[in-house]
C-alpha cells in the first residue's frame, strides 16, 4: 500500500475503568490492508479499546485520527466509513431477520432490497421471515454480520465476531477480511482464536492485565 | 453513497419502532389499560356525587395521564440499550437527533395519543362540564408531547442504570409539574366559560421548546450514558 498516512492512528492512549488503570500511552497505526487482532485475557480492556476507536466513549487521554483528522471533531465523516459491531449484535428479537438486516442496509445508506441475498451469504436463507426471538445466538450473530458483505466501509471494527459462529462460517468471515484488507480497507478486531489467516496479514496488539 | 436525507432516516426508525411495537401488543396497551383503570377507579372510591367528581376531573385525568407515560418511559431506549442497537445508533453518520426525535414521535404515538382518544370517553365518566372538552382535548394535544419529550430526557440520562425506575421519577416528574399546573388551570377555567388562551399559549411555548430541544438534549444524555 502506498498511503502515506495510516487509516487509523492512535496517540497516548489512556484508558481507566472503575479507577483501574486498563492501559495507558499505548500508540499504534493502523495502515490500509491490516487485519490488526486486539489480543488479551478477559478483562485487559480490549472492549473498552474497540469502543474507544469506534468513537463510542472518550479517551482519559490521548488522541485518536482517522486520516489524520481528530475523530472527534470530524466525527460525522469518521462514522461514514466506519463499521463498528459490538458485543451485542443490535438484532432486534421482534423483527425478522430480513426486516434486521433491511434496516440495518438502509440506515448506512445502502440499498435494503439486497437484504435477502445478503442473508443467503451467510447461510440465513429460509430464516428471512422468522423473527429473530426464535433464532439461534449464532443466527443473530450472522444476521448482523451480513452487513459486512455490503459495506462500503473502510474500517471495521469487530468486537469478538467468531463467537457462536461455526467453523466454515469463521472461514468465509476470514475470507472476507482478507479481500477487505486488500481492498485498501482495515479490519480491527478481537477474538481469543487463532486467526487461520498468513502471518504477514495480520498485526496484533497485546493488551495485559494490569492490577493497579 | 451514504445520502439519506433527514426525512428518510426518519422515516425508517419511527417505521421500525412502530413495527416493534405492534409485535409486542401487550406492552403497547398497558399505558393505556393503567390510565383508564386509574380514572375509573376515582368514582368508585370517592362516590359517585357529580359536583365533587366534575371538580376533580381535570386533575385526576391529567395526574393519570402524566404516570402512564411515566410507566411507559423506561422501555424508550432500554430494549436498544439491551440489544446494541443503541451503538449502532450513536455511531450512525445520520445525525443523532433525528434518530432521537422518531423514537420520541414513536413513543408518543403509541402512548400520548391513545390517551387522547380515550380521555372524553373517561371525562364523561367524571361528568366534566361540556364547555371543558375542548380544553381538555387541545391541553392533552399539546402537553402529552411535552410528556414524552422531557420523559425521554429522563429515560436517556438513566439508560445506563440497572434499577433506574425510581431514579427516572425522580428525574422526570419535577418536570412534568408546569404542564399539569397550567392544563388543569386552563380546564378549571373552561368550565367558568372564560378564555383559557394564555394556559394554552404557556403550554404550546414548553411544547415547541421541548421539541426544538428536548431532542438534542437526549442525544447527549444518550452519549454521556453509554460512555
Amino acid at each position: 500500500m502506498s498511503n502515506s498516512s495510516p487509516l487509523v492512528q492512535a496517540e497516548h492512549l489512556t484508558c481507566v475503568r472503575e479507577d483501574r488503570i486498563l492501559f495507558d500511552q499505548l500508540s499504534f497505526a493502523i495502515n490500509a490492508g491490516d487485519i490488526v487482532q486486539v489480543e488479551g485475557p478477559n478483562g485487559a480492556g480490549k472492549t473498552s479499546l474497540l469502543r474507544l476507536l469506534a468513537g463510542l466513549s472518550q479517551p482519559y487521554e490521548g488522541s485518536i485520527s482517522y486520516l489524520g483528522k481528530s475523530i472527534v471533531q470530524y466525527a460525522e465523516q469518521y462514522h461514514q466509513d466506519l463499521l463498528y459491531l459490538g458485543h451485542m449484535p443490535g438484532v432486534k428479537a421482534e423483527l425478522s431477520a430480513q426486516e434486521n438486516l433491511a434496516f440495518d442496509l438502509a440506515i448506512s445508506g445502502g440499498d435494503s432490497s439486497l437484504a435477502e441475498d445478503t442473508l443467503a451469504k451467510v447461510n440465513l436463507l429460509g430464516f428471512e421471515d422468522v423473527t429473530a426471538s426464535h433464532l439461534s445466538a449464532g443466527q443473530h450473530r450472522r444476521i448482523a454480520l451480513a452487513r459486512l458483505w455490503q459495506s462500503n466501509a473502510k474500517v471495521w471494527i469487530l468486537d469478538e465476531p467468531f463467537t457462536a459462529i461455526d467453523k466454515q462460517g469463521v472461514a468465509a468471515l476470514e475470507q472476507l477480511f482478507v479481500e477487505h484488507a486488500q481492498n485498501g480497507g482495515c479490519v480491527i478486531l478481537t477474538t481469543h482464536q487463532d486467526l487461520a489467516l498468513p502471518e504477514n496479514m495480520v498485526k496484533k496488539i497485546t493488551l495485559a492485565y494490569r492490577l493497579f | 453513497m451514504s445520502s439519506l436525507s433527514y426525512r428518510q432516516t426518519f422515516a425508517l426508525v419511527l417505521k421500525r419502532d412502530l413495527t416493534i411495537a405492534f409485535r409486542h401488543k401487550d406492552e403497547m396497551l398497558n399505558p393505556l389499560l393503567f390510565f383508564i383503570i386509574v380514572v375509573t377507579l376515582f368514582p368508585l372510591g370517592i362516590g359517585p356525587q357529580a359536583n365533587t367528581l366534575a371538580k376533580i376531573a381535570p386533575g385526576i385525568i391529567w395526574v393519570s395521564a402524566l404516570l402512564a407515560t411515566l410507566l411507559s418511559l423506561d422501555r424508550l431506549f432500554k430494549a436498544d440499550h439491551n440489544d446494541g442497537s443503541l451503538e449502532q445508533m450513536l455511531i450512525s453518520p445520520q445525525p443523532l437527533f433525528i434518530f432521537t426525535l422518531a423514537k420520541i414521535t414513536a413513543h408518543w404515538l403509541l402512548t400520548g395519543l391513545p390517551l387522547i382518544l380515550v380521555a372524553p370517553i373517561l371525562a364523561a365518566l367524571l361528568y366534566l362540564p361540556e364547555q371543558s372538552y375542548s380544553a381538555l382535548f387541545l391541553t392533552l394535544l399539546l402537553g402529552t408531547p411535552v410528556l414524552s419529550f422531557m420523559g425521554a430526557i429522563g429515560a436517556a440520562l438513566t439508560v445506563g442504570v440497572k434499577k433506574g425506575g425510581v431514579l427516572l421519577s425522580l428525574i422526570v416528574l419535577p418536570l412534568y409539574i408546569p404542564v399539569l399546573i397550567f392544563a388543569t388551570s386552563a380546564i378549571d377555567t373552561a368550565s367558568l366559560n372564560l378564555p383559557y388562551n394564555g394556559q394554552l399559549a404557556i403550554i404550546a411555548a414548553l411544547f415547541f421548546g421541548s421539541l426544538t430541544l428536548a431532542p438534542f438534549a437526549v442525544g447527549a444524555a444518550l452519549k454521556v450514558s453509554t460512555n
